[in-house]
Formats: C-alpha cells, structure tokens, sequence
C-alpha cells in the first residue's frame, strides 16, 4: 500500500501532465471525428451516421472556397510585407545603438499588449472618419499592423546569437556590405525570417476579431465561420479544418528539424 | 560617417511609419469619435461629449467586471494547468519530450473559432460529458452546462493555454541543472528547492504567460458567444455588435477606451508587483 502510494507521489506529476495534455487534443479529436459524420439535419452536434463523403469532395461549397482563397491570398501577401518590413526593424534595434531606440521598441511591444478588439475597433474609427469602405485593402493594412511585432520578436532572436567576426571576414576578403550582407549575413538569419514568416502566415490565416471590424463584405476563413456557426457549420469545415491542421504541424516539424539551436544557453 | 548613423533610421523606418499610421493614428481616431455626438440618422458631430464615458461606465459595469472576473479566473486555472504540464515535458519528458511539445501547440494549428464551436459540441445539453455530469450529480436533472460562467470559463482557459504554457516552459528549461542540485546539496527538501530555486527561476515565464493570457481573454468575445448566452455577454461583445451591428460608434470607441484603460493600469500594476527584471529581461541579454 505505501509503496503504490510512493508510486503514485512520484509520477502524480505525469498522471497530471497526461491528463492536461488530453485535454488539449479533445476538441481537435471531436472536429476529426464529426468530419466523418452524417448529419441529418443543418448542424452537425449529434452523431448520426459514418460517411467518407466530405473527405472525397471537400471544395463542394463555393462561399467556403473562396473564403479560403481569400484568406490564403490575404496571408501570403501581408506575410511578405510584414516579414520585410520586421527583418528591416530587428535588424536596426540589434546592430545599430541609436537615439529613439526605447521609443521604437516600445512602439513594437504595445500592439501586442493591446487587445485585438481595440486595434479593430480604432481601426475601423479612423476608416470611417476618412469614408474608407473596408474591404480587402484594409484587411491588408490591419494584418500587416499586428503581424510586424511577431516578425521582429522572431528575427531578432535569430540575430542576438550571431557571430560577427563571419561577417567581418568576408570584408577583409574585400567583400562590400551588400555583398557581406547578401552572401553571408542573409543565409544565416534566413531561418530565423522563415520561421517568423510561418508565424506571420499563421496569425494572418487565424484572425478573427481585427478582420471581423475591418472585412466590409470581404469573406475570409475564420470569418466564414463566424457566419456559418448561426445557420450550422458544413461538414466540409472539419475536413478543412483537419487538413489544414495536418498541414500546419508538419510544416513547424520540418521547421524543428530545420532549424539548428539558435543560442546555446 | 554621417550616412552610417542614419542607416538604422532607414531600416526602420517603414516599418515604424506603418505601425504609427495604423495603430497610433488609429487611436487618436477613436478618442475623437468617443467624444462626438449624434445618431446614425442625423449624422455625428464632434462635441466633446464627455458623457459617453460616464454613461460607458454606468451602462456596461456589470459586462466590464464580468470581463475582468472571468478572464482572472482563465488565468489562474491556465496558470495550475501549464505549470506542471510544462514541468513534467522539461524535467520528466525524456525522449518524447518534442512530441509532447506538439500536442501542447497543436490547438494553434486548429482555427480558433472552430476549437470554440468543438467546445459547443462537447458540452451540448445531449452530449456525453453533460449526461456523465448529471448521473454524477454535478449538474442538476434539469441543468445545462452551456450558456453558464462555467462554460464560457473553460472556453477561455482551453483557447489560451498556449501562450501560459510556451513562456513558463522556455523558462524552465533556461534552469541550470546545477543549482537544483545544490541546493539538495544544501540539505533542502524538494519543496523547499521548488520554492526557493525553481519558483524564484521560472517567475519571468509567469509573468509574460498570465500577461499572454489575461490580456486576450479579457477583450474576447467568441467564448461569450459560443459557449454563453446574454447573461455571460462580457464587454468585448458590447463593442463588437456596438461598431458593428448598432452602429453607435462614439459609444463603442468610449468604450474600447476604457477598456484598454483598466487593462494598461491592471497590466502595470502586476508588473509593479511582480519585478520589472521580467519584461525587461530580454532587454538586457540584447545590450549584452
């Protein structure tokens, strides 16, 4: 008896761990099963039938289709955007010492301390004192805003741990700084832009409450469902929603496997 | 010479002048439109109409103490679940140590809104977990789980767990082994090193996840409606159908003020309390 209790002292910490950690798959293992279900009537709560039907045709509904091209092309062209324009500020703040440099990274922690529906809300203010009807550019604007904090967190980290004297090399090998900084600075903070342009597109693709204030009628992902979740949610969401999760997961582990240890301890 | 020192000016200037056009002006906006007048009819008009405040205040109190109350109450529950959850994949996870960490991110790679409906689904009124509840006696015959605190809670627990979990993590396995080891050397029990050493060690990881999580939480509004009903509404959803379904726009923008308000003051305080050395630690390895 007191050596079950022992046991049980000792890996109460695991027990615990395992538990929590199923509690965070639950809702994930619910979508992937009800993406087989039969549904009977509009929503899709109660379980009444398995069927591979939605797996074999996912792109059934257009409204979905093109919320989903909408959010890719929106991720995609604001992760360009914010990873250049966060590459130029981490790189500023970590190699230069100049006046203002408290102020600038200020100016990159507080969007992050804010709540989203405030940045949306005094978005959406100053589009409606201009008359600037949101649609699809001022989803641009917003999702460039609130991915450059995360950019320049992410590269930044990449360039504390940078050896200098590489650089300093290719200048006495007489490379000039465009060169240094092409041939040699850039492929060795590349992982660290990459990994910040995943997280970029990640957050883009994901946005709910900035894009919900600043969408007009343009449709995204998130948005869609926000709409859908009042009439009932298609099965084909959960078949996306797994693939797309699928699709995530293997991207971050190729990331890990990728992506060396950036500064040992 | 002259053009090297401008050269960090030029690298961060566009990205600056972006952030000062859209999220800084964008605020000097909103306090504008919180103090015009009007209707949607006649039209607004500036007018440095103070009442909106008050009335924001008098209005909406019980939604704002609801916000802060449940968002507190995530963030303590978030803060029990992830520590030992993170304490168990740095010192006890061993070789599966990397698959735990993509469990323990995997809800990222879900869209939000759809890890909220699946929530809907787990606690409906004809669900499983309910029926286990009510023969247990946890819930009554007649009760329900959805539209209740509780629910929109554990909403909010689940949708931020990752951001408690990841910093407290990152600051466990900063940890120097060898100072656990020392101060069993020193003859202290294991709780007194946990209080004495990894506590103190892992503080700056608290902090920035209960900031991670209280913050989003108290401004969030798909929890409030999903998972609860009127009486749950917290002040995000106030703003939200205010801006965009009302459209009385300078009350909403009064109240998105006071909002980020009492969320800046809540925010430094804590940091008050609980050592700046925290925030500021990234601070001071990037000058060194």
């Amino acid at each position: 008896m007191s050596r079950a209790w022992a046991w049980l002292r000792r890996n109460a910490i695991v027990i615990f761990g395992g538990l929590a950690i199923a509690y965070m798959l639950i809702p994930i293992a619910v979508i992937a099963v009800f993406s087989f279900n039969d549904p009977e009537g509009r929503f899709n709560f109660n379980w009444s039938g398995f069927t591979v039907d939605y797996w074999k045709d996912p792109f059934a509904i257009d409204e979905l289709n093109d919320a989903m091209i909408t959010s890719l092309e929106l991720a995609a062209l604001t992760t360009l955007a914010a990873t250049a324009l966060g590459t130029l500020i981490a790189l500023a703040l970590v190699r230069y010492q100049f006046f203002g440099r408290r102020t600038a990274n200020f100016l990159i922690v507080i969007p992050m301390a804010t709540p989203e529906v405030v940045i949306g809300a005094s978005l959406l203010s100053m589009f409606l004192l201009y008359g600037v009807s949101p649609g699809f550019n001022t989803l641009f604007i917003a999702h460039v805003m609130f991915e450059i904090s995360f950019v320049v967190i992410v590269v930044r980290s990449r360039l504390i741990g940078f050896d200098r004297s590489i650089e300093e090399a290719a200048r006495d090998l007489g490379a000039g700084p465009f060169t240094t900084f092409r041939l040699v600075t850039l492929p060795l903070i590349a992982p660290g832009i990459v990994a910040a342009a995943l997280l970029a597109f990640a957050l883009s693709i994901d946005d709910f409450v900035i894009s919900n204030f600043n969408s007009g009628t343009t449709v995204t992902f998130p948005l869609y469902i926000f709409g859908a979740a009042q009439r009932g949610i298609p099965v084909e969401v959960n078949v996306i929603a797994m693939g797309f999760t699928v699709w995530q997961q293997r991207r971050a582990e190729r990331m890990a496997a990728v992506q060396p240890d950036p500064e040992p301890a | 010479m002259r053009s090297r020192r401008l050269v960090p000016y030029f690298l961060l200037g566009p990205g600056l002048i972006w952030l000062v056009l859209f999220f800084v002006v964008p605020m000097y906006f909103m306090g504008r439109l919180s103090l015009e007048s009007g209707s949607l009819q006649t039209g607004f008009e500036f007018s440095w109409e103070w009442s909106n405040y008050s009335d924001a205040l008098t209005e909406y109190d019980q939604q704002f103490v609801r916000s802060f109350i449940y968002a507190g109450v995530a963030t303590i529950l978030a803060l029990l679940i992830a520590y030992p959850l993170a304490y168990m994949i740095a010192f006890r996870g061993g070789r599966w140590k990397n698959v735990l960490l993509f469990a323990v991110v995997a809800p990222f790679f879900t869209t939000y809104l759809i890890r909220t409906l699946a929530w809907q689904t787990i606690l409906s009124d004809e669900g499983a977990v309910v029926d286990v509840m009510k023969t247990v006696g946890l819930v009554a015959d007649d009760g329900r789980v959805l539209d209740t605190a509780g629910s929109v809670i554990a909403g909010l627990t689940y949708n931020f767990l990752p951001f408690m979990i990841l910093p407290i993590y990152a600051s466990l396995e900063r940890i120097d082994l060898s100072l656990i080891e020392a101060a069993k050397d020193l003859y202290a029990s294991a709780s007194t090193t946990f209080r004495k050493v990894t506590l103190p060690l892992t503080a700056p990881g608290i902090v920035a996840g209960t900031l991670l999580t209280f913050i989003p939480a108290a401004g969030d509004y798909i929890n409030a409606d999903f998972l609860g009903s009127q009486n749950q509404s917290m002040i995000g959803n106030v703003i939200q159908s205010k801006y965009l379904i009302v459209r009385d726009y300078p009350g909403a923008a009064a109240l998105s003020f006071v909002l980020l308000a009492i969320i800046l003051a809540l925010v430094l305080t804590y940091i008050k309390f609980a050592g700046s050395e925290a925030l500021m630690g990234d601070e001071a390895e990037d000058t060194a």
